[in-house]
């Protein structure tokens, strides 16, 4: 560990200097704010922040006055004041009437920031170790967001791309211009919504539905993280938002509405162990392999294995069912609310058939169906 | 404090907080391995609580026989009733996190749990009404508030003015009442805790009253519970005090052992009548 | 009496049993210091971990789950292991030889106060053995995610229960000391600052301790015994636990920062050779501090939904604890001002903790801006805040009583030279590893999460290299106690020319029995 750390210590170290010289990554201040409320935050920041230098500077240079000027070793004798009451009520006043100007601005932001009423659309995101679900109730689309950051990069065995741990796989999309009010929901632990550009964090509680709204007026994608430490992988939950000019909000709505009808179709259809291994596996990178591992190994007395696993060599139902409903008292969740028929059954059927498990049997999404209660 | 004219006694070298340590440990080790399901954890357990009444033993009777050797002065007894206070208002506090949770269950997170969008998307057929088991939880009664809690409520707040009437035996030098006193005061806590065993036994086996019955359950579990826990060290207390008495213990006008006592009663006794109102009635 | 007062003194068992056994104050003060070190050197390794975790983009050298054990540990062992016994351990020397008292009211009870601590230690650093390691949950022990954790999880709860049993003794025994056992004519308005400062405290933390014990222990029949109080389900809120929790920290903050301003205003006025300005503003603000300090806490919550009422409430009396707090910053410096001042490392150090607690509560001030700390809500931000008030503020406070009262304790002046560079290299390296973390967290670099996105990695390569320095340069300090304690200039019963307190009365080092006979104060 150590020969690693010095390794990597070396290799930093040059590519500290390289980066120092290169590309001069030194963001020192808040992003740059791209709607109404994050502009605003911007702002009371930067006022509050020069307020603050400024009381610094003058009670400071007072203090360093005082200490090159009364020492004793330039002579200075020592005088015998101490106490004073006026002085003691002025520097109790000042600071009070500083901070209701300080108190002034904020709360008008408070409010503002607060104020959810009359949005434009509405959408519902749900907090789930570690991924985001998005829920667009009205238009019937809904779909899982994850980090799409390869594990080798994460691993440092490859290249990290420019947009490391900021990237998902199913970004959430939003008009230009309109105000969108996001209900934030948790699945299993507290979670936070949050992105910079929006001046935007929410927590997600379980149990609870709180809101927060935003509008963003220039199209591009906006990235963010979940900012409550919600277990393990935390750091691994990332947000990202894509705003489109209305049209083309349109034509992704109708797009996966599209999708939508497609799986819908897919629900009865009866398909191969091979077919459903190879959908499966994709579900199993998305879904299961942070805690189960890649290998199926789990992570010994935290995440169990499920290669050789009894539940999973044993009957498929018992197995689906794990699956659907969770195990209560563990960090396994139900994934029924998350993942279609389809998925579930394709997921199931590569795990009995991958690693040294290989029970031979496929699940159909019908039969899953069936286990639903 | 210079009326005093010896010297504040302080106490020599003493091996019994390090017996109540090694027994902290003990009893939480056990408990952790208890909860954990790990063999072994009950008998490190109870070995704590063993080691602990061992030192309880030992630290206060070394206590009690400076005391009545006369070691103590005016200012020592000063000590010990401003630390009794304190650790009496740690105990408030200490309650005071439990009505704390029941305060907010009560007045918010039920109430938010069924209005608005939280009901609407997650919990469309809760009712929001006190008290609950929760939108998830299990049907339940909830205990009654004129069976077995009043009764106990006349029970401590007798017991209240039997170790007052003790209190004026010791201050008259009445030993007979001080002792009748106290034993009355005795039995009622301990009919009290017998009582609410009763009661528990009722609430689990008919109401369905459990720990598990939502918040309701859990708070009134705890806040009963801890109360009950302290009226049976209270309870313990007086029988410690009263066997004192009985060996000629006390003075009028030097007994802060049993003020202590009296005191502590007090406050399980203000407890319970907030319990009773916060948790029982209203 | 007086055989049994003499039999009181004479039978010490000696060697490790002395330590055991022992019911002397100035015993019972060092074992708190040496205790509170090591767990110091032990959280501060941890430390050491993450910043060598996060030197780089890229998981290096431990996986997620292990990273977020050593950020949780490091922050419980730091607040309940490290600074709060440190504090005690002061208070414990100091009181009894300030206000003119043979030692403290209870003294057998101050020693199970002390020998509470290993065992709750064990518990804490044992943890780390348990089958799914330590607690990985945060300091913060938010449910539901610490009520998904493993052996360790209990193992937790109970110690912060011991932590708090032994907090809540102390607390007893250090008011009772205070109010009864003052010398003839120490009038409360005659105490030295620290005194008071840990008066105060002593009341925060047996306001407060029990409801941390409360917390947790919902925490813990949660986990175990099917209780709903932090489930939606059962009709409970997790946010409850929250409210609970701050109720006790944010209160808890200013347990570790007011004995600082005790220790500062000692300081300052000795080394300026002029008494401290302003004593019963010091005073009346030290309250004020406190009284604040229990209707604050959702400052930490502005991000979960509380109503916009609450919200402004809480920014608002939030903000308004920066008056009481500057007007101890003004009075420090107002002592200084025009005074003779000679800056020896003691003086460093409070100097250094005047600048740097500031600029840590300005942060503060910036984050109780209800809708900017929205933005820096749980982010590095967050971090380089309480690194500033509780490294440069608490730590720095203790570093300076520790060269203040040395002599005292052990009869040698220690190395000057060592504790300027001691200062110096502390100074720089804290503000190498902590000033860049405020960027980080404007930025938007969230908080306990053991890898970055590439913006980040310049900043946090800068900081992890502060950090080793910082933490390289605390091996010095523990060079420097060591030669103090092992020999070097014999100290004066004064050795600083401005003190005047009653603890210089006595000879250096401070006899076993000081103040058998109460001094009379004027
Ligand atoms: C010693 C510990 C200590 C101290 C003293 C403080 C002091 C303050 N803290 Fe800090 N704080 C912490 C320790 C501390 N804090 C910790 C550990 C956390 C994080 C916990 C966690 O989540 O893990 C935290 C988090 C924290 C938050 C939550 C951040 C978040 O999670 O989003 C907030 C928000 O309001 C806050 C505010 C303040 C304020 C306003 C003060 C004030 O008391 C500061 C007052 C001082 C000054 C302002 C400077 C001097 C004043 C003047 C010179 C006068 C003139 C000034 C003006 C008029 C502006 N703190
Ligand atoms: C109470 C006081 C306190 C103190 C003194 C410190 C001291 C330090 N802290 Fe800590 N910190 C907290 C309290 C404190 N911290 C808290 C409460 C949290 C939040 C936890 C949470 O999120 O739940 C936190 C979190 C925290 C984080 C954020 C982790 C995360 O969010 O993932 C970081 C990251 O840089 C950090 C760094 C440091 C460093 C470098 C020091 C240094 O000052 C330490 C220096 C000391 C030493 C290094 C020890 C002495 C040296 C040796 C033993 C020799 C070995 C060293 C070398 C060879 C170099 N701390
Ligand atoms: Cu989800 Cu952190
Ligand atoms: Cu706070």
């Amino acid at each position: 560990m150590m020969a690693k750390l010095i390794r990597n210590t070396g290799g930093g170290a040059a590519l500290f200097l390289y980066s120092m010289l290169a590309r001069a990554e030194y963001a020192i201040n808040l992003q740059q704010p791209e709607s109404p409320i994050a502009y605003q935050i911007f702002h009371l920041h930067t006022l509050i922040l020069w307020v603050c230098v400024g009381i610094f500077v003058v009670v400071f240079g007072a203090m360093f006055y005082s200490i090159f000027k009364h020492r004793k070793s330039v002579g200075h004798k020592a005088a015998h004041f101490h106490e004073n009451t006026t002085v003691e009520i002025i520097w109790t006043i000042v600071p009070f009437f500083i901070l209701m100007g300080m108190a002034f601005p904020a709360t008008q932001t408070v409010l503002a920031m607060r104020d959810t009423s009359v949005p434009d659309m509405t959408v519902k995101v749900t907090g789930y170790q570690w991924k985001w679900e998005y829920d667009y109730q009205k238009e019937g689309i809904k779909f899982i967001s994850s980090l799409a950051t390869p594990k080798d990069q994460i691993d440092n065995k490859a290249e990290k791309g420019e947009h490391y741990l900021l990237e998902v796989d199913n970004p959430m999309v939003v008009p230009t211009g309109k105000k969108i009010r996001v209900l934030l929901a948790a699945n299993d632990v507290i979670h936070a919504w949050w992105v910079p550009a929006f001046g935007v964090k929410q927590d997600a509680i379980p149990g609870f539905i709180k809101d927060t709204w935003f509008k963003v007026d220039k199209p591009g994608t906006y990235r963010g993280q979940c900012a409550e430490l919600c277990g393990k992988d935390h750091g691994f939950m990332p947000i990202v938002v894509e705003a489109k000019e209305p049209a083309e909000y349109a034509k992704w709505v109708a797009d996966q509405q599209a999708k939508v009808a497609a799986a819908a179709q897919n629900a009865d259809k009866v398909f191969t162990l091979a077919e459903l291994k190879a959908m499966g596996e994709k579900v199993y990178a998305t879904n299961c392999v942070a805690c189960h591992q890649a290998n199926g190994a789990g992570i010994p007395n935290v995440f169990k294995a499920l290669d050789g696993s009894a539940t999973v060599k044993g009957p498929k139902q018992g197995h689906a069912e794990v699956v659907l409903n969770g195990r209560t008292g563990t960090a396994m969740q139900a994934f029924g609310k998350q993942l279609s028929d389809t998925d579930i059954a394709a997921v199931v059927t590569y795990e009995r058939n991958s690693w040294s498990n290989n029970t031979g049997d496929a699940i159909q999404p019908s039969e899953v169906k069936a286990l639903r209660k | 404090m210079s009326e005093s004219h010896d010297r504040y006694y302080l106490a020599p070298p003493s091996y019994w907080p390090i017996v109540g340590s090694a027994a902290l440990f003990l009893m939480a080790v056990g408990f952790v391995m208890t909860l954990n399901h790990r063999g072994g954890g009950g008998a490190i357990l109870s070995a704590g609580f063993v080691v602990f009444a061992i030192m309880l033993f030992g630290w206060f009777g070394t206590v009690i026989r400076e005391s009545e050797g006369g070691l103590f002065n005016k200012q020592v007894d000063k000590s010990f009733r401003m630390g009794m206070s304190w650790f009496i208002f740690s105990e408030v506090m200490f309650f005071a996190a439990f009505f704390g949770a029941l305060f907010y269950a009560r007045v918010l997170s039920v109430p938010w749990l069924g209005t608005g969008d939280t009901m609407r998307e997650l919990w469309p057929a809760f009712q929001a009404t006190w008290p609950t088991s929760g939108p998830g939880g299990k049907p339940f009664t909830p205990m009654g508030a004129w069976g077995i809690p009043a009764i106990n409520t006349l029970l401590l707040l007798t017991s209240g003015a039997t170790v007052t009437w003790a209190h004026w035996g010791l201050l008259k030098n009445k030993r007979s009442q001080l002792i009748l006193g106290l034993f009355l005061t005795v039995a009622l806590g301990a009919t009290f805790i017998t009582l609410q065993a009763v009661e528990y036994h009722h609430a689990y086996t008919e109401l369905g009253l459990t720990m598990g019955a939502g918040v309701y359950g859990a708070t009134f579990f705890i806040l009963t519970g801890f109360h009950g826990f302290h009226v049976t060290m209270g309870t313990i207390m007086l029988i410690v005090i009263m066997l004192r008495s009985m060996k000629g213990h006390f003075k009028p006008d030097h007994h802060f052992g049993f003020e202590a006592v009296a005191w502590y009663w007090h406050f399980v006794d203000v407890v319970w009548l907030l319990l009773f109102v916060f948790v029982y009635w209203l | 009496m007086e055989a049994a007062h003499e039999h009181g003194h004479d039978h010490h068992p000696s060697g490790i049993m002395r330590w055991v056994t022992t019911t002397n104050h100035k015993d019972i003060g060092t074992l708190y210091l040496w205790f509170s070190f090591f767990m110091f050197l032990f959280a501060g390794s941890l430390a050491m971990m993450i910043r060598a975790e996060l030197f780089q983009p890229g998981l290096q050298l431990f996986q997620p789950q292990v990273f977020n054990q050593l950020t949780t540990m490091h922050g419980l062992i730091m607040v309940f292991g490290a600074i709060m016994p440190a504090f005690v351990g002061f208070a414990n020397w100091q009181v009894p030889l300030m206000i003119g008292a043979p030692d403290m009211a209870f003294p057998r009870m101050n020693n199970w106060s002390f020998w509470l601590l290993p065992v709750a230690g064990i518990l804490l650093l044992s943890s780390f053995f348990m089958p799914g390691g330590a607690v990985a949950g945060g300091w913060t022990m938010y449910p539901p995610l610490f009520i998904q954790g493993g052996i360790s999880y209990d193992m937790t709860i109970l110690a912060v229960h011991i932590l708090g049993i032994s907090s809540i003794m102390g607390s007893i025994n250090i008011i009772t000391t205070i109010l009864n056992m003052r010398a003839p004519g120490m009038t409360m308005m005659k105490m030295p600052l620290f005194v008071w400062t840990w008066f105060i405290t002593a009341y925060l933390l047996i306001a407060v301790m029990p409801v941390l014990a409360g917390a947790v222990t919902m925490l813990l029949t949660d986990r175990h015994f099917d209780t709903h109080f932090f489930s939606a389900a059962g009709g409970g809120d997790p946010v409850m636990f929250q409210h609970v929790f701050w109720f006790f920290g944010h209160p808890e903050v200013y347990i570790m920062i007011l004995p600082a301003f005790g220790i500062i205003s000692q300081i300052i006025p000795t080394f300026a050779r002029k008494p401290l300005f302003g004593y019963a503003s010091m005073v009346y603000a030290t309250a004020s501090i406190a009284i604040l300090s229990f209707v604050v806490w959702a400052h930490h919550m502005y991000s979960v939904g509380l109503p916009t009422p609450a919200q402004l409430f809480f920014m608002y009396s939030t903000m308004l604890i920066s008056v009481p707090t500057g007007v101890k910053v003004f009075n420090w410096i107002a002592t200084m001002w025009r005074g003779s001042m000679t800056f020896e490392t003691p003086m460093l150090f409070a100097i250094g903790f005047v600048c740097l607690f500031t600029l840590g509560g300005f942060s503060g001030l910036v984050l109780a801006i209800t809708p900017v700390d929205i933005q820096l809500q749980d982010t590095y931000y967050v971090v380089a805040h309480f690194h500033y008030v509780l490294v440069s503020g608490s730590l720095f406070s203790i570093f300076a009583g520790v060269y203040y009262w040395l002599p005292k304790w052990t009869g040698h002046m220690y190395d000057e030279t060592l504790g300027k560079w001691h200062f110096w290299l502390s100074v720089i390296g804290f503000n190498i590893t902590f000033f860049p973390q405020h960027f980080l967290g404007l930025a938007g670099m969230p908080r306990r999460i053991p890898d970055y996105a590439l913006q980040f990695a310049n900043f946090n390569m800068i900081s992890s290299i502060g950090g080793f320095m910082f933490g390289a340069t605390q091996l010095l300090f523990l060079y420097i106690v060591i030669k103090c304690i092992r020999g070097g200039v014999k100290a004066a019963d004064k050795p600083w020319e401005g003190a005047d307190s009653l603890e210089w009365t006595v000879p250096s080092p401070a006899p076993y029995h000081t103040f058998e006979t109460a001094p009379v104060v004027k």
